[in-house]
Order: C-alpha cells, then sequence, then structure tokens
C-alpha cells in the first residue's frame, strides 16, 4: 500500500512522462495468459502487439486454449495467470458452480460480439414464419417464434432439435435460453442431480467449442448454434448456415467477455494486476479511438494464426460495423463489437447480476436467493476498485482522458429500458428477484426443480 | 606384349580399389535409404553401365516416377474435393505455405531481435539512469515458430522413448531369464498394450499435476505430460521384443555359461544382451515409430507444444490457408517419422554383427 500511495504522489509531481512500470513495482514481470480464438480476445494481443504490456514492465505469453473448460482450469490450477472469459466462468467458480475457485475480473472485455446461426435447412423451414420489409428482405430483429414451428415439426417426426452453445455458464448459454424462451420454447432446466440443462426442454443444447462450431453443424449433429464471432460469419462464408439475430439485436449492449484471474493472484500480486488493468485499458482505447479508425489494423492483427487465424475478411465483417445474415444480406451494425465506448470495460455489478439471474432462472443456483445475496456475490468478483485505480494511474500519465471513465458510479447501470430487449422486459441490476418474476419462462420466487417438475 | 604395362596394372589395381570402396560404402548407403547410390557410382566408375542402369532404373527411377505420379494424381484429383474451407490444396498450394512458413518464421525471427534490442535499450536506460538493480533480462515471449514446433516434438519424442527404453529392457531381460518374471509380466503387458495414447492422457494429465507441483521446475508440465504418454505407449514393442530376444538364446551359449560359472551380471553383458540385440533395436525401432504417432495424437490433444498443437491451431483457424498448413504438417510428420526410422536403423547397423536386419 505504502509503495502505491508514494507512486501516486509521484506520478503526480512528474512533469515528464517515463514509461509507467517506472512506478510500479512488480511482483511479477513474466505473465501467461490464455485465450480462445475469438475476436472479443482482441484487447490482449492489441495490448501485446501494441507494446502495452511492454510499458508497463510485462512479459507476457499469449496461449491459445483448446475449450473453456481446459482454461478455467488452466487459471485455477495456475498454469496461466489470468484469461479473457466467458463472464459467467468467474462467478459460477467462486459460487461453486461446476470447479470452485475464487476467480476475480478487474476488467470487462467488451459489449455484445455474438450471433445465434441455424443451419440452411432449418432457415429455409424458419423463413416462412417470418415477416418481411419492402424490400422483400426478412424483418429484424428474427424471434424464436419463427423457430418454434420447426421445432414442433421435428418433435413430431421423433427427432430431438440439438444446438450448440459454448459452455454451460457462457453468455451463449442464457443468450440461446433467452431467444428461445422470449419465442415461447423451454430450452431445458438445470437442477443438482441432472446438469444436462436439457429437463423439459423443447430444444436441446449442448456445448461445443467456439471453432467447432461450423463443422459440427455441417455435420448435422446441431442444427445451429449461439456464438462469439468469426463463428457466425464464418458460417456463412462456408455457405453452410444463416445468422438470425445478433446479441445486439437481442439485449442492445449487453456485456460479453472478462478479463479472469484468481483471487490469490491478485492478492499476491496488486501492482502486477493494476499493470495489466492498465495496459488492457489503453488496448480498448485504442480498439475504440476515432470511431473505430484501427480496426483495421486490428483485424490484421487478430488474422494471424498465433491468435483467431481465420481469414481476414471473415473477422473484418463484423469487427468493422457491418454483419452478413443471409448470404449478400449485409446490414450495418456499427455497434457489434465495442471495446471501450459506452463504460464497456468498467466492471459493473449489474452486469454480474444478470448473470446470476439467468443461473437462477435456469436452475444451475437451485435455490431461492435474496436480492442481497446477488448483490454480495457480484461484489465478491467484480472489482471496479482495481479497475478505477488503474484508470487513474493511466490519467496522471497523459495517457487517458478523465471524462472516460464513471468515478463516481456505485457499480450499477441504469436500467435497460425495455425497448432495448428483445422481449421488452426491462432489466434492472438493483432488484434481481424482481426481474425474475417478471420474465415467463423460468424459475421464479420459491421455486426449485425436483426430478423433472417445478415444484413450488 | 609380354611385359605388363605398368600403368595398366596400377589402373587395374585403382579400379579394384575404387570398387571395394564403393561395396563398402554400399553398406551405409543402405542403411541411409541411398541405395541407389551404388549403382551410380559403379557406372560413374565405368562397371557395365548396362547393368548398372537397370539397377538405377530399380532403385531410383522407379520411385522418382511413383512419387511423380503421386504428385500428378493428387494435383488433378484434390481441386474437384470442395471443403467448407475450399477445395482440398493440391501439391502447388501445398508448397506455397511451405515458403509461407518459412517467411513467417523469419518475420518471427525479426520481432524477437526488435524485442531484444528495445530490452538492450531500457536496460541501458536504467544503467544510465542510476538504476541498475532494475535491469532486466527476460525471454522473448512471441510464438513459437515452425521450426519450434518441430524442435519440440522431436525433443519431446525422444525424451518419453529414453524413458521407455530405460523401463524396456531391464524388465524385457528379466522377463525373457525367468519364467517367473515372464508369467508376472505377461498378463500386463496384455492390458495395457492395445490401450489408446488418448485414453492414457487424462490420467498422465491429472498425476503430472498433482505430483509435478511446481511450475518453475526443469520441465515445463506440458512437456512431461506429452513425455509421459509417449513413454506410456511406446515401452511394449521394446519390452516384448526384449524378452524374445533373450529367451531364444542358443542353448550351446546357456550351457557354456554355466560350464563357466559365469554370475548373472556377467552372463547378462557377456552373453545375453549381445545375442539378443538385434531383436532389442527390432523392438526399439518400432518403438520409436508408435512413439512419434502417439505424440502428434497427445499434443493435438493436450494442446501441448509441437506439431500436434500446430495442425489442430489449424484446423481451428479455419482459413482458407489452413488445410495446405495442415498438409505441410503431415508431410513433415511423415519425413521426420522416416528419419527417425533411419536413425534407428543406422544405430542398430553399428551395434549388430548378424546378417538378419
Amino acid at each position: 500500500m505504502m509503495t502505491k500511495l508514494t507512486a501516486l504522489a509521484l506520478a503526480s509531481t512528474c512533469l515528464f512522462t517515463l514509461p509507467a512500470s517506472a512506478y510500479l513495482e512488480l511482483e511479477k514481470d513474466e505473465l501467461t495468459f490464455g485465450f480462445i480464438k475469438l475476436t472479443d480476445m482482441a484487447p490482449l494481443a492489441v495490448a501485446y502487439e501494441q507494446g502495452y504490456f511492454e510499458d508497463e514492465g510485462l512479459f507476457v505469453t499469449l496461449e491459445a486454449q483448446a475449450n473453456w473448460k481446459v482454461l478455467l482450469d488452466g487459471v485455477i490450477g495456475g498454469q496461466l495467470d489470468g484469461a479473457h472469459m466467458l463472464a459467467g466462468q468467474p462467478l459460477a467458480a467462486t459460487i461453486g458452480y461446476g470447479t470452485e475457485a475464487h476467480i476475480i475480473t478487474p476488467f470487462s472485455m467488451d459489449l455484445n460480439g455474438n450471433g445465434i446461426t441455424v443451419s440452411n435447412e432449418i432457415w429455409e423451414q424458419m423463413k416462412p414464419n417470418i415477416p418481411t420489409m419492402e424490400d422483400g428482405r426478412p424483418q429484424h430483429p428474427i424471434s424464436a417464434a419463427a423457430l418454434a414451428p420447426v421445432v414442433e415439426d421435428y418433435k413430431d417426426q421423433g427427432i430431438p432439435f440439438n444446438m450448440g452453445m459454448v459452455f454451460p455458464v457462457s453468455t451463449h448459454n442464457y443468450e440461446l435460453r433467452y431467444w428461445l424462451a422470449a419465442g415461447g420454447l423451454e430450452p431445458g432446466y438445470y437442477s443438482p442431480d441432472d446438469v444436462s440443462g436439457q429437463i423439459g426442454a423443447d430444444v436441446f443444447l449442448s456445448v461445443t467449442p467456439p471453432p467447432q462450431m461450423p463443422a459440427t453443424m455441417e455435420a448435422g449433429t446441431i442444427f445451429g448454434y449461439c456464438v462469439g464471432e468469426p463463428w457466425n460469419q464464418q458460417a456463412v462464408f462456408k455457405g453452410i448456415g444463416v445468422p438470425v439475430i445478433t446479441d445486439y439485436q437481442l439485449w442492445k449492449n449487453n456485456p460479453e467477455k472478462v478479463f479472469g484471474i484468481n483471487a490469490a493472484f491478485a492478492e499476491e500480486n496488486p501492482n502486477t494486476t493494476l499493470a495489466v488493468t492498465k495496459a488492457l485499458i489503453r488496448a480498448a482505447m485504442w480498439l475504440d479511438e476515432n470511431d473505430n479508425a484501427n480496426r483495421e489494423e486490428a483485424v490484421e492483427i487478430l488474422s494471424r494464426s498465433e491468435y483467431v487465424g481465420a481469414d481476414y475478411d471473415v473477422i473484418a465483417n463484423s469487427m468493422t460495423g457491418t454483419f452478413e445474415f443471409e448470404k449478400g444480406d449485409v446490414r450495418e451494425i456499427p455497434d457489434f463489437n465495442v471495446f471501450f465506448r459506452y463504460n464497456a470495460t468498467y466492471p459493473f455489478y449489474s452486469d454480474a447480476i444478470w448473470y446470476l439471474t439467468q443461473m437462477r432462472r435456469w436452475g444451475q443456483i437451485a435455490e431461492p436467493q435474496t436480492d442481497e445475496w446477488f448483490i454480495e456475490t457480484a461484489k465478491e468478483v467484480y472489482k471496479p476498485a482495481i479497475y478505477l485505480e488503474a484508470a487513474r494511474l493511466l490519467v496522471d500519465e497523459g495517457l487517458a482522458d478523465e471524462a472516460d471513465f464513471p468515478w463516481d458510479s456505485d457499480g450499477f447501470k441504469a436500467p435497460t429500458p425495455s425497448e432495448d430487449i428483445i422481449d421488452g422486459i426491462a432489466y434492472d441490476g438493483r432488484a434481481p428477484n424482481a426481474y425474475l418474476d417478471s420474465l415467463p419462462i423460468g424459475l421464479k420466487g420459491q421455486q426449485i426443480v425436483v426430478g423433472s417438475e417445478i415444484q413450488g | 606384349m609380354t611385359a605388363i604395362d605398368p600403368d595398366t596394372l596400377s589402373r587395374e589395381e585403382r579400379r579394384a580399389r575404387l570398387f571395394t570402396r564403393i561395396n563398402k560404402a554400399d553398406g551405409w548407403f543402405q542403411v541411409l535409404g541411398l541405395a541407389w547410390m551404388t549403382p551410380v557410382l559403379k557406372a560413374l566408375a565405368g562397371d557395365n553401365p548396362k547393368a548398372q542402369l537397370k539397377d538405377i532404373w530399380q532403385l531410383l527411377g522407379v520411385p522418382l516416377l511413383a512419387i511423380g505420379l503421386f504428385l500428378i494424381a493428387w494435383g488433378a484429383l484434390a481441386p474437384k474435393v470442395q471443403t467448407s474451407l475450399g477445395a482440398v490444396p493440391g501439391p502447388a498450394e501445398v508448397w506455397e505455405q511451405v515458403g509461407n512458413l518459412h517467411a513467417d518464421a523469419v518475420r518471427e525471427g525479426e520481432k524477437e531481435e526488435a524485442f531484444y534490442a528495445r530490452q538492450d535499450t531500457r536496460n541501458a536506460k536504467f544503467i544510465a539512469d542510476g538504476q541498475p538493480e532494475r535491469v532486466k533480462e527476460r525471454a522473448y515471449t512471441g510464438k513459437p515458430t515452425y521450426y519450434d514446433q518441430i524442435g519440440t516434438s522431436i525433443v519431446t519424442v525422444f525424451f518419453g522413448f529414453l524413458i521407455a527404453s530405460v523401463v524396456a529392457i531391464p524388465l524385457g531381460i528379466a522377463a525373457g531369464l525367468s519364467k517367473t518374471a515372464n508369467a508376472a509380466l505377461n498378463p500386463l503387458i496384455q492390458i495395457f498394450k492395445p490401450v489408446s495414447p488418448l485414453a492414457w492422457l487424462p490420467i498422465v494429465t491429472m498425476i503430472v499435476s498433482a505430483v509435478y507441483a511446481t511450475n518453475d521446475g526443469l520441465f515445463s508440465k506440458s512437456f512431461l505430460i506429452s513425455a509421459i504418454t509417449v513413454t506410456l505407449c511406446s515401452l511394449w514393442p521394446t519390452l516384448i521384443n526384449t524378452a524374445l530376444g533373450v529367451a531364444s538364446i542358443d542353448k550351446d551359449l546357456v550351457s557354456v555359461s554355466r560350464v563357466l560359472k559365469m554370475g548373472t551380471w556377467t552372463k547378462i553383458t557377456k552373453l545375453v544382451l549381445p545375442s539378443a540385440l538385434p531383436l532389442i533395436f527390432t523392438g526399439l525401432r518400432l518403438s520409436l515409430g508408435v512413439g512419434w504417432m502417439v505424440l502428434i495424437a497427445a499434443e493435438m490433444l493436450a494442446q501441448n507444444p509441437g506439431l500436434g498443437k500446430f495442425v489442430w491451431d489449424e484446423f481451428q483457424n479455419g482459413s482458407s490457408q489452413s488445410l495446405a498448413k495442415i498438409m505441410v504438417a503431415v508431410f513433415t510428420i511423415g519425413i521426420i517419422g522416416f528419419l527417425l526410422d533411419r536413425v534407428m536403423f543406422a544405430l542398430q547397423s553399428m551395434f549388430t554383427f548378424s546378417n538378419n536386419r
């Protein structure tokens, strides 16, 4: 603490800017971070390639991981010092759903960035149920109600309707469930003795690693999936599927990935944690500055084989603000990937609480919980204090703008208005239980799943 | 012509000497897989070109023709198969990726140099500012190049193979010498031999993670996991062949050892090993081949550094160049496997004096 205070005093009195590492006494400077091949790992690649990590005196190795489970185990086991994570992962680990470990996040990585894609065959069957615009193109956003008759059809033929998502506590799982439920389809429940998440389901969801999504759909194992970019656009390019909705249309500016580190690591290495956060904030600023002017350069970095490795054009599609649905149906979605605007990098408690409500909604959190519990849990995992401290150092060094950070926030975003969410149900992070009660499908109040029944 | 022309004689002698040399070298050419060199040299030395040409055709012409035909067939058929990553690459595209991978490696080398240059500048500045305690020498953390991956895989396979040999040869000798040991080992060998590396991998991963808890030890965990998986799968051919070689020693030799009242150790070193060596080497050759195959699978599944990870990463990248890069890796794996086999063969012919290779 003393070192930090003196560092701050020093920093503010210095008239010339040295590299930031001149002030932070790093406890550990050789770090390994894991990531999954998705465009939203961009802040890590940019911080490395632009030398932001080096500016902080950090020597970072970035390692692509096979899947989310391996990545999480790496962070828990200490092979990885930190990782690009699904927002649900630190929360689930901390409350002991799956592997129990206390993981925190000082930095939220981005907003939006996912899509739901179905195979060509399913798209052909859905299309008649979708209202069209004057130019004959489908009207957006497309509701899962258009999919419901198709699912019914498959049910009658005795074929289970399978869809893929990337991990049980992934944003994609919750988004896909949200979309299905908003269209009146049951995505299935979890219970303590049945973690398949398929209790009472109309649509059966299962886990597939993101890069294998297109191949798995091509093989006919799944009829559609919810995944981050570039794997939706890849399906269009390969001509094997059609994205039906992006998560931006599902819920405007929803939180996506976080940067997760072990709580013990943050405790033992406070300055290292700060330095990493600083480098990541600078990378996020670079990605969004001057109205996305650097995006093309970022796409070039991401298309290298050691990062995402997909073709430049595939990654560029969404990163530069457009999104292709059917072949040739390209629409403008300027905010498809947000890395810094709208305080995207600030770890809001309300974001964490939304994930926790979805865990409760589908039975991953089996027992009813009080509003206080939701808020407390969010505070255990999301650490805006570290974020603001790093931001303050950057402002003092003249590397960031004072106005870009929510200094006085209490950690809660203003409630999301109903018009920003596909089913018109507003979300207020301060009242999680009231929010759960307002959702048509899902567990509410005192309900619990017993066997294959909802009781209470 | 009564007197013999000294020139002719010396020429004859020289020729004879030359051919003796060529025939001597032939043994080595055989080992190195360059058998076609012998007739070429003989033809150059002027020995019955017609007969030599036939040999050259057999040993060099036919293989080259076969490779040529394979390339033509591949080049013609590949574009006809459309995958979701574009058409299957032909020889030309694959060759292009060889160039690309090399260029990547060169670029990475430049980045590495730039990194060290920056580090030196920083350190020089610290010294100039009178802060020598802040000087840091850190290794470059960029991505491993294709050559690095090849190196990693080869080192891993040899390490695993070494452990396997150290375990398998003594056990094999014990099983060959004693009926009891053989009866004890036999069921274990029969049960574990058919197990796939992919089944061992999770078990090995868990055990290594539990036992080898330090992260800053001599070896990295991933290296140990890959190597031990290789060990578990490549152990068996050596073990079985050693036991067989030891068990089938000439009975007369065993009688001799009894007459001479040899101790066990002397018996093993003077008698058992020399006569079992050809079979032991056969086992080692098989083991190394199996080990190499297993390693690629293990690296793929566990995402451990090496060629296997390269293949998997490229598959996951799903770019338009991915398939061609994977094919480059396939050829690399094949060629290295062949070279490893040749190395073992060369060792074997250095250590054994029997003709039954």
